[in-house]
């Protein structure tokens, strides 16, 4: 989504009622993220929303984007925030051959999240949100969302399993706002 | 909100590379592996070790220049210390691990040949303040060749069109580079404002020119 450069964007302030729908759906999207919403997104603040070309929005707190979304799709949290709480999103482990890749912008394929190196979370849906980190890393290096169920990834093998939104490095990442 | 919500932030607190801002232990597949790991160990010393266990492939900048590639990986990195660092990677990965380091090495040379071209490019990149002259006795100047400092034009434009309240935008040139027009005739202070706030343009680096009067002036009578 971010992999080309995007031109600088149009800049708004979110009314209140649109800023508590978003945390309401942050809240039902990300179950495990919602006690900790009131530090992401404290009560009183102003959400921004930034407009992108093909349809993305980013929604930014004092400059730092905190979640983006493709026209009225899944909300998708911003590298950091994942970084922040890895405990609330499912995060699946790729073998190292694919890391590489990945930070060059490729969806991920079946084959690195089903050989020996990778690990993957049982019971994912299709489109469900997940972070993907490198195998021996910490830290998530993408945010992607998944074109097909855990199952499907370890029967047929084959094409893309998970569709790269964000990952480190690219011009979300790189976006500084202000 | 419900009764066990934490009272304060559980945010993890993250180190971000202060060269590549990746977070340390992917550093490795930045262009600039040999800089953070430098940084690294400047900024935090204790999370070296984490990050760069024995196998890691990040060779001493300064050293590496003179071996050859293969002879190097087997006198930094002996046979065993590679294995102890992959004993918990995947048998699979480890062939792949081993070849992707050769290649990372391969890469570090040419991105540390890459960095020094490019900073020499810098070194030698002008910046120009063009007077150009609008009617009899008014001019704007046409600041060009900033964008090889590594500066958003539009911010720059922004900032002159603020401290010297006057016009001031990105326009494109015919040869198809950007440049900032400011409507004004404000060369000696572009310079001085540049020299103040924009210090990674060397003033030396800037050249003050008068427009060679174009068209009218030279199809007219001199
Ligand atoms: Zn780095």
């Amino acid at each position: 989504m971010f992999k080309k450069p995007f031109p600088h964007p149009q800049k708004s302030k979110l009314k209140s009622s649109a800023q508590r729908a978003i945390r309401q759906r942050i809240a039902t999207e990300f179950p495990l993220l919602a006690p900790h919403l009131d530090f992401i997104i404290p009560k009183k603040s102003q959400l921004d929303v930034l407009k992108l070309p093909d349809r993305i929005s980013l929604y930014s707190l004092d400059g730092q984007v905190l979640f983006f979304q493709h026209f009225d799709d899944q909300l998708i949290p911003h590298l950091r925030i994942v970084h922040q709480y890895p405990d609330c999103f499912p995060i699946i482990q790729t073998d190292r051959g694919a890391t590489r890749f990945i930070l060059k912008g490729a969806h991920l394929m079946c084959p690195g999240l089903t050989s020996a190196g990778a690990k993957m979370v049982d019971g994912l849906e299709k489109g469900a949100v997940v972070g993907v980190k490198g195998e021996g890393k910490e830290n998530a290096c993408l945010v992607g969302i998944m074109k097909m169920t855990s199952e499907e990834i370890a029967r047929i093998n084959d094409g893309v399993g998970v569709e790269a939104c964000h990952y480190l490095g690219d011009h979300l990442w790189k976006y500084v706002g202000e | 909100m419900s009764a066990d919500a934490p009272t304060e932030s559980q945010a993890k607190s993250i180190t971000y590379c202060g060269v590549c801002s990746f977070p340390p232990e992917y550093c490795e597949f930045g262009t600039s592996a040999a800089k953070c790991r430098d940084w690294l160990q400047k900024n935090h010393p204790e999370l070296v070790a984490a990050v760069y266990n024995p196998g890691a492939i990040i060779v001493e900048s300064s050293s590496y220049f003179p071996y050859h590639e293969h002879i190097l990986i087997s006198i930094l990195f002996p046979p065993e210390a590679v294995e102890a660092a992959m004993s918990n990677l995947s048998v699979d990965a480890k062939e792949k691990a081993v070849k992707a380091e050769e290649a990372a090495s391969k890469r570090a040379e040419k991105e540390a040949a890459k960095a020094e071209r490019e900073a020499a490019k810098k070194a030698s990149s002008r910046v120009i303040l063009k007077r150009v002259e609008r009617t009899k006795r008014k001019h704007v100047i046409v600041v060009s060749g900033l964008e090889a400092f590594g500066l958003d034009l539009k911010k720059v434009a922004k900032d002159f069109g603020k401290k010297f309240a006057c016009g001031s935008s990105v326009t494109k040139n015919p040869s198809g580079g950007e440049e900032i027009v400011v409507q004004g005739d404000l060369s000696d202070d572009i310079l001085e404002f540049i020299e103040e706030n924009y210090s990674v343009v060397p003033v030396d680096n800037i050249d003050q020119v008068e427009d060679k009067k174009k068209k009218k002036s030279e199809a007219g009578p001199a």
